[in-house]
């Protein structure tokens, strides 16, 4: 299945900011972090067509996944 | 107040008072400033302070501004240029709340740190500036930091609060709060090239789901550092935002996350459901 994959600030340093990659049916969130090596502390805020997705969510055919990292500073 | 609205009028240039106008009614009334501000506003007068404020903000709306009070919790990089802005806008009681004194390592970006205020309190040298800026305004210094045990007595009776702190945990305490206690809230939060704002209504805890699901995980700020331009840009934004909840305004910030990456100039949104 195809999903979309939208990378934001510090998470694009050597990978992507947006990217179209292949899955199996049944694949989770986590899979796919594992699949870009994102470390789960560096992965804060996750979007799955723009509801809040945990790394345990099973993502669908034709879905956004927007990753951020924690963005913390004043 | 009629004697000081006549006078006013009788020394006002058509709708426009200007600012030895109203210091004289100061003396002369034996009034304070920020009295003497509200009954001109009151009178749809107009500071000439706010004349380029004109067709963007009306009268009626610089007087809801001018009572209102906004409480903005981090007086750092985006507290400074927030307290700035605020001042100018004419919010008329601004709270600032730190706990910290200034260091060298702000020099970089907090516009309240100069050499002349290194080692002083955040919030005195917010206190100093806001008096520089506009003696009308009441600018309450709060040098705690904030706790789910004194949030409630900081944040009473204010319109809005805007997030300026610097730890996501302590963000995500004042976002409760704000849920809890039905008070708007505009989030701020920076990093590096980066940044993001987002706005929670009375009613909602949008901004409270967000930051929870950052947990205890550390803000990459910590690795990357805040530079100049990242706090001008967010604070601008955040200001905008407290500018509209305060005078009614419809915000398209309503249910949306706004990312901003400067590096590559691009603001992404997502609308939350």
């Amino acid at each position: 299945m195809h999903i979309q994959i939208k990378l934001f600030a510090t998470l694009r340093k050597d990978r992507f900011d947006t990217d179209q990659r292949e899955y199996t049916a049944g694949t989770t969130v986590l899979v796919v972090l594992n699949d870009l090596v994102i470390p789960e502390g560096e992965a804060a805020i996750i979007f799955v067509n723009g509801k809040h997705a945990g790394t345990d969510h099973v993502m669908l055919d034709g879905d956004t996944l927007s990753i951020f990292p924690p963005i913390g500073g004043g | 107040m009629d004697q000081v609205q006549d006078f006013l009028k009788a020394n006002g240039a058509d709708d426009i008072v200007h600012q030895n106008i109203l210091d004289e009614a100061s003396v002369k009334f034996n009034i304070p400033p920020g009295v003497i501000e509200e009954a001109a506003l009151n009178a749809n007068l107009l500071p000439a302070r706010y004349q380029r404020n004109r067709n963007t903000i009306s009268i009626e709306q610089q007087y809801a501004l001018f009572k209102s009070r906004v409480v903005v919790i981090g007086c750092g990089g985006l507290g400074g240029h927030v307290i700035e802005g605020l001042a100018r806008l004419g919010v008329g009681t601004i709270v600032a709340v730190d706990p910290d004194h200034f260091e060298e390592h702000n020099l970089n970006r907090q516009i309240l740190c100069t050499l002349g205020t290194l080692g002083q309190l955040k919030t005195a040298a917010a206190a100093a500036r806001v008096r520089k800026i506009n003696p009308a305004i009441m600018i309450v210094s709060v040098p705690q930091a904030l706790r789910s045990g004194n949030a409630a007595r900081i944040l009473s009776g204010c319109d809005v609060v805007v997030d300026a702190l610097d730890s996501i945990p302590v963000r995500v305490e004042l976002a409760r709060a704000c849920a809890e206690l039905s008070i708007a809230l505009v989030h701020g939060a920076i990093a590096g090239w980066f940044g993001q704002i987002a706005i929670q209504l009375p009613g909602e805890q949008t901004v409270l789901d967000l930051l929870e699901k950052c947990g205890n995980k550390i803000g990459i700020e910590k690795e990357i550092g805040n530079p100049s331009f990242a706090p001008a840009v967010v604070a601008g934004l955040q200001t905008a935002e407290a500018c509209k909840i305060i005078t009614n305004k419809d915000s398209s910030m309503k249910g949306r996350i706004l990312f901003i990456d400067l590096l590559d100039m691009h603001f992404e949104e997502i609308r939350f459901e």
